[in-house]
């Protein structure tokens, strides 16, 4: 059989960034995938070099558009570890309740998506009907409705009363009473599992070796969380990761989907444990030395490797986003499929180009 | 197809999810980061806004009392707001209104006489 090589993006109807594929197909099945990346590359890393290590936090929110708030948790983190600042414990359960409300954003924001990738633009209305709601909390509380800019060295920049907290809650029950009525469509519709259950299948096995993360690990049935290492106020709150073990597309949906409810009840425990007192530690001087962070964004673990050398400059900043850790899997996941299975599969890593290229 | 039905049904007999903007306006929540101002008759001019701007949109000049800012590359963090030292700038809850072309508004005040060195 004559093999040929389909271009899939960097413009497709179902990606939203640019992410190109080279797949060799040999009568609608595929048996190669060779990927190219760069085509949104913007340099953030290299602007240690011109803005000062308070206004990174500015650059860094801005690496992914979906989880500011996380990208800026963990760059905080690494310089409050850097300068040995505690932040006090009312700011770290602030900023895991932001995280968590970024995490409920993201996670709807897919599965709108992913529902419109497969050509069920119904619900991916209804899911970002609901998505609406969370950028209203966000915006309510924070000031802006995605990129939120409230972390700041030493804590946050914004308190909440305790109205506005409980105002949180009673519009995340509506989220939940309407992701509730969702359920059965996402898991249970003929079509929807016509689409989904058996593609992209990544064992256990292979989605270890080739070092999957985040959710995409976690539907093929390894339990790895960074929010388990209990960094801001998680050590705090009790959470199981949600695990599921087919490692299709149906099951990466659905543990995002359980995810979100996951997030929901954290919220509500930040909330009913949350410590009165100050919301941001003063420090003066400047970072110096070598630290990593991990936190766990929407899409899987978030590496951050931050050097300092004492001045108002970084020496280097290097991040790792969990969709370069998931390419490898996406391109185990495609041989044997059919080409017409290819946007579902693509869609189903969450693939995040312009936090990747950076 | 027929479980989105009781969806579809409640879509169909509840109140629309949007609205017909720019007729009906939905009041902005009262902490929203809007549109920067500056109350020029307190500006001391000191140029602290413009050192801490992560996105480089303000331009002071000392010497002729000018504050120059570009909404358009304002990324509305709230930071000058936060640390201007005579409390001068604030932002509004409102976004500023679209406008046909790229602009800068610049405010001139009155330039503070420089103290004398103490002798």
């Amino acid at each position: 059989m004559l093999k040929t090589i389909i271009p899939f993006g960097p413009q497709h109807p179902v990606l939203p960034e640019p992410l190109h594929l080279k797949l060799t197909v040999e009568d609608e099945i595929i048996t190669g995938v060779f990927p190219a990346l760069g085509f949104v590359h913007r340099g953030l890393e290299q602007l240690v070099h011109i803005r000062d290590f308070q206004q990174m936090i500015q650059v860094v929110e801005r690496v992914c558009g979906i989880c500011s708030m996380i990208h800026a948790t963990c760059y905080c983190q690494g310089i409050e570890a850097l300068m040995e600042i505690d932040p006090p414990p009312r700011a770290k359960f602030l900023r895991t309740l932001w995280c968590e409300v970024h995490r409920i954003q993201s996670h709807l924001l897919w599965l709108g998506l992913f529902a419109d990738c497969f050509g069920f633009e119904s619900l991916f209305m209804q899911f970002w009907k609901i998505r609406e709601k969370v950028l209203d909390i966000n915006e309510a509380t924070t000031g802006n409705r995605v990129i939120v800019s409230v972390n700041v060295i030493g804590g946050v920049r914004r308190d909440l009363s305790t109205e506005q907290m409980q105002w949180t809650c009673s519009e995340l029950s509506w989220v939940q009473n309407e992701i509730a009525c969702l359920k059965a469509t996402l898991l249970s519709d003929y079509t929807v599992k016509k689409r989904t259950v058996g593609k992209g299948v990544l064992s256990k096995d292979k989605a270890f070796e080739l070092g999957a993360v985040g959710p995409t690990a976690r539907a093929s049935g390894i339990a790895q969380d960074m929010r388990l290492l209990g960094y801001s106020a998680l050590d705090q709150l009790d959470f199981e990761p949600v695990v599921e073990t087919d490692g299709d597309c149906y099951a990466r949906s659905k543990v995002r989907f359980q995810e979100v409810l996951q997030s929901i009840d954290l919220i509500r425990q930040a909330v009913s444990r949350m410590p009165a007192g100050e919301i941001r530690t003063k420090f003066k001087g400047r970072p110096a030395g070598e630290m990593f962070v991990r936190v766990e964004q929407p899409r899987g673990e978030l590496f951050y490797y931050i050097k300092a050398n004492g001045t108002k400059h970084l020496e280097r900043l290097r991040i790792r986003t969990p969709t370069f850790a998931n390419i490898p899997a996406l391109l185990g996941m495609l041989p044997g499929m059919w080409l017409s299975d290819v946007p579902v599969v693509v869609l189903s890593i969450d693939p995040c180009i312009s936090c990747t290229e950076r | 197809m027929f479980q989105m039905m009781p969806n579809i049904l409640k879509n169909l007999f509840f109140p629309k999810a949007t609205r017909r903007y720019p007729r009906v306006v939905r009041s902005p929540f009262e902490s929203s980061r809007g549109a920067l101002f500056n109350d020029i008759e307190k500006c001391t001019f000191c140029s602290v806004c413009e050192l801490k701007c992560p996105s480089q949109c303000i331009r002071v000049d000392k010497k002729a009392a000018t504050w120059t800012y570009d909404p358009f590359a304002c990324v509305f963090c709230g930071i000058c707001v936060d640390i201007c030292p005579p409390n001068s700038l604030y932002q509004k809850s409102a976004y500023r209104l679209p406008v046909a072309g790229r602009e800068l508004i610049t405010l001139t005040g009155v330039p503070r006489p420089k103290l004398e060195k103490k002798t």
